[in-house]
């Protein structure tokens, strides 16, 4: 009887080593947010737009699987994202690398913003530089020659105040 | 008569010096050619028939066990003089599957000549599931994975699968986009080509 129990003490503690083992082969101790940390900064080619972390395709559940083999393997965050733009190429990254090509993603919009900055900052000021040439002889002009030159919406606002005092 | 509109009259306008406007216009002409120029191979397709494929040559490793005569990596122009069928493939594709054992069926039957060569093209797939793939349909043509997805971008794939039939010369002579139904269908294509 105590060799029975002996035997079956050691079975049971011998399943429990397989159990970890084939957790231990399969990244299970890795979490999905150790791996999401990653994938969140890649995206997969075949499904564009849609940052790996999210995206429920086929290939990108393998992919994330592959991150979580290469965790469980004592990869650094930055080889395994090397491995992926070997594998890849560079347009699986969130953030393109800042050489060649790519540097235009880092210079062209803000020069866009700011070329477009200067021109409406322009505009706007010779804009208001006409209203202030345009207001200037109206304000010394006799009232007579003040409506033969004044606008459609001084006008308005002149009928409006007739209007006004009719009803008084 | 009001003298507002007279030439005389109107202030002198502040335009942006010369070199800010060139600048401008140059960078906005750029911009607009390289939105162009990618709207252009967006709207291409994949490559077509008739299409010389020695324009985008490629040298692709192979999975480990595998091998053209000898070597653990197969080049396109070594392959001039060759029926030579490319096609592209994934684990995770669920329409591959159906063609996998017609693709090896084929293979085996035109292999012993050495006049054809069949070439597999892993795209955007994980080896351990490359493998395992591989493994379950028993495929024995040389098969890599697409490093950098070089070939498929040369190729202009729209998806997968897709096999490309090259010509002894390295020219397209068909596409087949989707699945094969049949092995007969494989052959046939290869064999009008073997006879030409």
């Amino acid at each position: 009887m105590k060799k029975l129990n002996i035997l079956t003490l050691f079975i049971i503690l011998l399943s429990l080593f397989s159990v970890n083992t084939v957790a231990a082969q399969g990244g299970g101790d890795i979490s999905d947010d150790e791996v999401n940390a990653i994938a969140s900064e890649l995206f997969c080619p075949v499904c564009e737009n849609t940052p790996l972390d999210v995206c429920e395709t086929q290939a990108c559940k393998q992919w994330r699987e592959l991150i979580r083999l290469k965790l469980s393997e004592g990869w650094t965050d930055a080889e395994i994202k090397q491995y992926f733009v070997d594998n890849y190429g560079a347009r699986v990254l969130a953030e393109p690398p800042k050489e060649g090509f790519n540097l235009l993603v880092y210079f062209v919009p803000p020069a866009i913003i700011l070329i477009g900055a200067v021109i409406l900052f322009r505009a706007f000021k010779e804009w208001k530089n006409d209203n202030g040439e345009k207001d200037a002889p109206i304000t010394e002009a006799s009232p007579k020659s003040t409506r033969e030159t004044s606008n459609p919406k001084d006008d308005y606002l002149a009928k409006f105040e007739e209007e006004l005092r009719k009803r008084e | 008569m009001t003298e507002e509109n007279t030439p005389e009259n109107s202030p002198q306008k502040r335009g942006m010096p010369l070199w800010v406007q060139i600048t401008v216009w140059s960078v906005l002409v750029a911009l607009l050619v390289v939105v162009f120029m990618g709207l252009q191979r967006a709207q291409e397709g994949n490559v077509q028939t008739g299409e010389e494929t020695g324009k985008f040559d490629f040298t692709m490793p192979l999975f480990e066990g595998y091998y053209h005569e000898g070597a653990q990596e197969i080049s396109l122009t070594d392959l001039r003089g060759k029926i030579v069928v490319l096609n592209f493939w994934a684990s995770w594709c669920v329409t591959c599957k159906d063609e996998a054992v017609e693709l090896e069926e084929a293979w085996r039957y035109y292999q012993p000549d050495g006049e054809v060569v069949f070439i597999g093209i892993d795209y955007v797939d994980t080896e351990p599931e490359a493998r395992v793939y591989l493994k379950r349909y028993d495929i024995t043509y040389p098969n890599g994975p697409d490093m950098g997805t070089k070939i498929s971008q040369a190729f202009r794939i729209q998806g997968v699968p897709e096999t490309y039939f090259l010509d002894r010369d390295g020219v397209v002579k068909h596409v087949q986009l989707g699945p094969f139904q049949s092995t007969a269908q494989i052959m046939s294509i290869i064999d009008a080509l073997l006879a030409e």
